[in-house]
């Protein structure tokens, strides 16, 4: 027994040393969260989606100007406005031998559209699939739909012969309990294979030899450590033991810019700060009494004292841009004509009020979570103060994101905080869906405070189904105009992403936070 | 006997049925994991499809009832986060606990035995000044500013130790160890330290407080008067019996550290039941909260039923009360 126990012990310290050199080449990152399963139909977390992004090509991908590009699909042409047909590159092979055919991607889409599949909305638009050849297929749609390829980047192709191995075929679902092969294990085409996967420790990926693309990277390995704490975060980096984090808490940009072998890196993100406002009749704040916000002159009053030079001055720390509509420049739709802030100006906000009667101003609510946004709470904090200036009494209340949310869903706020990435397909179509529109079944979801405008609804409904890309970016401009002219949203900047990293590593940073270790260098 | 023993077993069962109400009705409060579940585009048809699809449209009570039923057959619900079933979500994470609290137990132990009988000996000595002020640090500091201190000093500046994780593990098939690999042994050394610290201090303050009373006893006394080794006195007679309320104590703080490992587990991002309770929490994946609060409460009425039942077996005054 005991010899057993030392052989076993020399067995486990050879591994341990032949493991060890080759970690030179292994990027280990570290985020706040985990992954949440290797199923690409079995959760919607953007952070995930990015990971899984590591294992798994989709038909079309985003190329390092955020482009889309072909990936496992070479070409695409619409055959009639419902009925897509997309060309498949050949001698494509899954990280387990199979080759990559017509059949996989029917049973994927299938997989994505079964009413069983948690994020079957990010294909929502598909109603079938069908394949004509080994190598052609044809997705069939509901109706004219622009957005498809925007939605394609986010479908990651799994091997059908593999899932119908491992009884995988239906996707994972939280609410039926049905657990899958696929959830812990994934077998893609991707840059990197998944070589094991401990929930809330760590995720190793060893590099896919026989990627059907040229690699633009010159690791041997990834490794993933998810690590909450933000002070642990930062001092597993500090210590050497990790080569990136992201995001890098903003109280710690300077000390780990400051340290010797680290840099931070920081671009606005993707993702829009703004505040919503409530369209009911009356406010939660003082019930009984119209709601002053229905007027635009006060919303417009609101706009012109926040100072937004300090916020981004002083609680951004620069790092922020300063901005005027919902989307970032990145994103279609977006029109540098709109992107301007209202003025910061007591004066005129004072007779804005006052020729809207509320020459005293009002008491209002405002809202916000602490632990969603960078400097979420402080922001509201310093809103509040500028609009007391102009005699607007905001009752702040800032609470966690477990609790704020839902709150928001329901209507419960007056003003409130939101943030807006338009992901996963980076179109502004995405804030006219769930931001503009009426509430009503398929539109306005993120819009619960009785916001309604029936030019925006008309826009919105047309741009769903407009092929032409110059008339449906129009449509998007005009829906943006009149949000700005209107005041229905009160945008306040881009926030940015900063992640920390060693010198040694190289690896672009992309708006809409996504890690691509398929570009990083490291020396 | 039976008598007490049926009386215990009600108030366990009692017990164990307010601790599902409060775990269940509290988390309904926490937060609506429908607002996480969904995605950043969501309809509100998608929304209202998934409150049906998790069975949070019914009514609180119907909620409840099904629950416990459910717990009933050993089923205590699928994680809305992992998609996983939480009885075996719970018992994949038991064994790092468990690990670590085994680490923390020993420690505190073996230091803070011997730490009480040095200062049970020499009261008012030097080291035993320096001992009793340290620990009172130590105990008087909040758990993650010690983990945090730990990680600055041995994992950033020293670089002796990981800052965080289990290290490289071993897979026995029904339990991954971190006992067996270097790594996995230098990364127990700083949250073990940081969880044993406060029962380190408790140890340590018990021993020398039985020590010091059982040396002033009269046998203790006879005993050097008839002229038995020190080494004798010292050993057989005064730390056997300082040692017997330090069993019981150890057992129940056990208990403590399982249930309070979380802060630890937390800076460490050791991947054990603490943490998995954490995340849960943000998410809010009310499954897991509610069975982990039932598994807590079961874990305490059980130690407290066997830790009665030990007395009464013990203390026939008890018996026939």
């Amino acid at each position: 027994m005991r010899k057993c126990a030392r052989a076993l012990l020399a067995g486990l310290a050879m591994v341990v040393s032949v493991t060890a050199p080759s970690l030179a080449q292994t990027l280990r990152w570290s985020s706040a969260g985990d992954v949440i399963s290797y199923d690409p139909n079995a959760q919607v977390d953007s952070f995930t989606q990015s990971v899984q992004n590591m294992v798994f090509d989709g038909l079309v991908r985003r190329n390092k100007d955020m482009a889309i590009e072909p990936a496992l699909a070479t070409s695409w042409e619409i055959v009639s406005p419902t009925r897509w047909r997309f060309h498949l590159r050949q001698g494509v092979k899954f990280h387990e031998g199979q080759p990559f055919n017509a059949d996989d991607v029917v049973a994927t889409i299938q997989r994505q559209i079964d009413p069983g599949a948690r994020n079957k909305e990010n294909l929502s638009a598909v109603t079938g699939v069908e394949k004509v050849d080994d190598y052609t297929v044809d997705l069939t749609l509901r109706g004219p739909y622009p957005l498809l390829l925007n939605d394609l980047v986010a479908i990651y192709m799994m091997s059908k012969p593999w899932m119908a191995e491992h009884n995988a075929l239906k996707p994972g679902n939280a609410s039926t309990g049905v657990v899958t092969y696929a959830s812990n294990h994934a077998n893609g085409t991707g840059a990197f294979k998944l070589v094991s996967y401990e929930p809330d420790s760590r995720s190793v990926f060893a590099v896919n030899k026989d990627w059907w693309d040229k690699p633009q990277h010159n690791l041997t390995g990834v490794e993933f450590r998810p690590i909450a704490s933000n002070a642990t975060r930062v001092a597993a980096l500090l210590s050497g033991e990790l080569d990136m984090i992201a995001p890098v808490p903003l109280q710690d940009i300077d000390r780990v810019g400051n340290t010797p072998g680290l840099k931070v890196v920081e671009n606005p993100s993707l993702r829009e700060i703004f505040l919503g406002f409530s369209f009911r009749p009356e406010l939660h704040a003082a019930p009984g009494k119209p709601n002053p916000l229905l007027n635009v002159k006060v919303r417009q009053a609101l706009w012109h004292a926040v100072d937004l030079t300090t916020i981004q001055k002083r609680l951004m720390r620069g790092k922020s841009r300063t901005s005027g509509m919902l989307v970032a420049p990145q994103v279609t739709g977006y029109d540098k004509s709109i992107d301007v802030p209202l003025d910061y100006d007591v004066a005129k906000a004072k007779s804005l009020l006052a020729e809207a009667g509320y020459p005293d101003g009002f008491k209002v609510g405002l809202a916000c979570s602490n632990d969603r946004y960078i400097a979420d709470e402080q922001i509201c904090l310093a809103i509040a103060s500028m609009w007391a200036k102009i005699g607007v009494l905001a009752d702040v209340n800032v609470e966690s994101k477990t609790t704020y949310f839902p709150r928001m869903d329901k209507g419960d706020l007056d003003i409130y905080m939101l943030g807006w990435a338009s992901l996963p397909p980076m179109d502004g179509y995405s804030v006219l869906q769930a931001l503009l529109a009426t509430n009503d079944g398929n539109y306005g979801g993120s819009n619960p405070n009785g916001l309604s405008d029936a030019k925006i609804d008309e826009l919105a409904r047309s741009a769903s189904t407009e092929l032409d890309e110059a008339k449906r970016v129009d449509m998007l401009k005009a829906a943006f105009k009149v949000t700005h002219d209107e005041a229905l949203y009160l945008p306040l900047h881009q926030q940015p992403v900063a992640w920390a990293m060693s010198d040694k590593v190289d690896m672009p940073q992309f708006p809409d936070e996504y890690v691509r270790p398929w570009f990083a260098h490291m020396n | 006997m039976i008598r007490i023993l049926s009386v215990r077993l009600l108030q366990a069962i009692f017990v164990m049925v307010a601790v599902t109400a409060i775990a269940f009705l509290m988390f309904r409060f926490v937060g609506d994991p429908v607002a996480t579940m969904v995605r950043e585009g969501a309809s509100q048809a998608e929304k209202d499809a998934l409150r049906v699809a998790l069975g949070l449209d019914r009514p609180l009570l119907i909620q409840y009832l099904e629950f416990v039923g459910r717990a009933l057959h050993g089923n205590l619900g699928t994680s809305f986060r992992y998609q996983e079933p939480v009885a075996s979500l719970l018992l994949t994470r038991l064994p790092a606990t468990l690990e670590l609290v085994m680490v923390a137990t020993f420690l505190s132990l073996f230091i803070g035995i011997p730490m009480g009988i040095v200062c049970a000996l020499k009261p008012n000595g030097f080291l035993s000044r320096l001992i009793q002020s340290l620990t009172l640090v130590g105990i008087s500091m909040p758990t993650f500013v010690t983990g945090l201190l730990l990680i600055l000093v041995f994992a950033v500046t020293l670089r002796w130790l990981p800052s965080s994780g289990r290290g490289e593990l071993v897979d026995l098939g029904f339990w991954k160890t971190g006992f067996l690999t270097a790594s996995g042994l230098k990364s127990l050394i700083l949250p073990s330290i940081t969880l044993a610290l406060f029962q380190l201090t408790l140890i340590m303050r018990l021993v020398r407080s039985e020590m010091i009373d059982v040396l002033s006893s009269d046998y203790v006394r006879f005993a050097f008067a008839r002229g038995l080794p020190r080494r004798y006195i010292y050993g057989r007679l005064a730390l056997r019996n300082a040692l017997m309320p330090v069993v019981t104590v150890t057992g129940l703080q056990i208990g403590q550290l399982i249930a309070f490992a979380i802060v630890t587990e937390t800076v460490f991002q050791w991947p054990g039941m603490g943490l998995l309770f954490t995340n849960a929490v943000g998410y809010p994946d009310i499954p897991v909260l509610a069975a982990y609060l039932l598994f807590v409460g079961f874990l305490f009425v059980l130690i407290n039923m066997i830790v009665d039942m030990l007395y009464a077996f013990i203390d026939p005054r008890l018996r026939t009360k």
